[in-house]
């Protein structure tokens, strides 16, 4: 996929937080099985509040990343996460599609 | 991801070079494939740097097979060439861009092509032949023939034709289309390059207004993008 300059260009959201002295956090959604939303390069820049840009997945697991870049901004390791779920358990966490994704989170130094 | 791999990422971004940013999912380790150059603190071997190179190639990012490295391919943006400034074109190239498309306008008629009308958006007011030929489309370009007028549109199809963009349409309905084509088999074209003109342009999806026309013709772009098969075909259109 291609990605786009402009508004809506993650990294250069992201630099600019890190520019303004904030905590950030990048993740990568580097592999996918199954029908999920977001193809592989899709990224979300998080920061330590919590504020976000782009996205990894259509929503669905958003919020369970954004809790794993903290630690990721915290330690400054990266972390290989993976996300995938069966149809019965959709509503619950995970990928309403039912197709699973890795996601890596690393900080930006 | 260090600060000066993020810097050179997104200036050679801004440059619109194609790269690719070569992450080791274990350790986060990182290298910028830039032309010829590499920079990080990960260092590829001469096998793996082709691989890296293949997947910048077919604009496909990807984990390379038996490895714990991550190539995420940043390929510059799409272009897409609106030759004819026209009402239409005032509602495909807002739109274009947000899909990701770089657009360059292409109208040598003054009275047409004016900033009031395409405000942030490049211009050309070259002859059609003489604008695609410098703008070289090349398999990332679509190129939209809008202005319905021969002298403008058939010139421009004659360049794009012998290109190898990815998309080609022309608005015209089934009668002008069938001209068109006679025209251009006069001017020596092959059947096969007339065929990749998608005319009558755009999905059959009812369209009626100018921006619902630009979205029947983006949506085919993103089709011919995708090599997803043709659901439906054009009727008699615009």
């Amino acid at each position: 996929m291609t990605e786009t300059m402009g508004s809506d260009d993650v990294l250069a959201e992201a630099a600019r937080w890190l520019d303004d002295g904030r905590r950030v956090a990048l993740a990568t959604v580097v592999a996918t099985w199954g029908s999920s939303p977001r193809p592989v390069g899709s990224q979300l820049a998080v920061d330590a509040q919590g504020n976000m840009v782009g996205s990894v997945s259509g929503g669905c697991i958003e919020g369970a990343v954004v809790h794993e870049a903290g630690s990721v901004m915290e330690s400054g390791a990266p972390k290989l996460l993976e996300y995938g779920v069966t149809d019965e358990m959709a509503w619950e966490v995970g990928l309403a599609c039912g197709g699973t994704v890795k996601v890596f989170v690393e900080r930006l130094d | 991801m260090k600060r000066a791999i993020l810097e050179a990422l997104q200036a050679a971004r801004a440059d619109k070079r194609p790269v690719a940013l070569v992450t080791n999912l274990e350790t986060g380790r990182q290298a910028l494939l830039d032309g010829d150059q590499v920079t990080g603190d990960l260092t590829l071997g001469g096998p793996v740097l082709e691989r890296v190179r293949k997947a910048v190639h077919d604009d496909r990012s990807a984990t390379l097979p038996e490895t714990s490295l991550f190539a995420h391919v940043f390929n510059p943006p799409l272009r897409m060439i609106v030759v004819g400034a026209v009402h239409i074109a005032q509602s495909l190239v807002p739109m274009a861009a947000l899909a990701g498309y770089d657009v360059t306008v292409v109208d040598p008629r003054r009275a047409w092509a004016t900033d009031a009308r395409f405000p942030d958006v490049t211009m050309t007011s070259e002859w059609p032949d003489d604008a695609l030929r410098g703008l070289g489309p090349d398999r990332r370009t679509a190129v939209i023939v809008l202005t319905h007028d021969p002298k403008l549109d058939d010139p421009a199809l004659l360049v794009t034709l012998k290109s190898a963009a990815f998309y080609v349409g022309a608005l015209g309905s089934t009668k002008t289309h069938a001209k068109r084509l006679a025209r251009l088999r006069e001017l020596g074209l092959s059947e096969d390059e007339l065929a990749r003109i998608h005319g009558p342009i755009g999905l059959a999806i009812g369209a009626k207004s100018p921006a619902e026309i630009a979205i029947s013709i983006l949506a085919q772009a993103t089709q011919a993008l995708h090599g997803a098969p043709p659901l439906v075909k054009a009727e008699a259109g615009s």
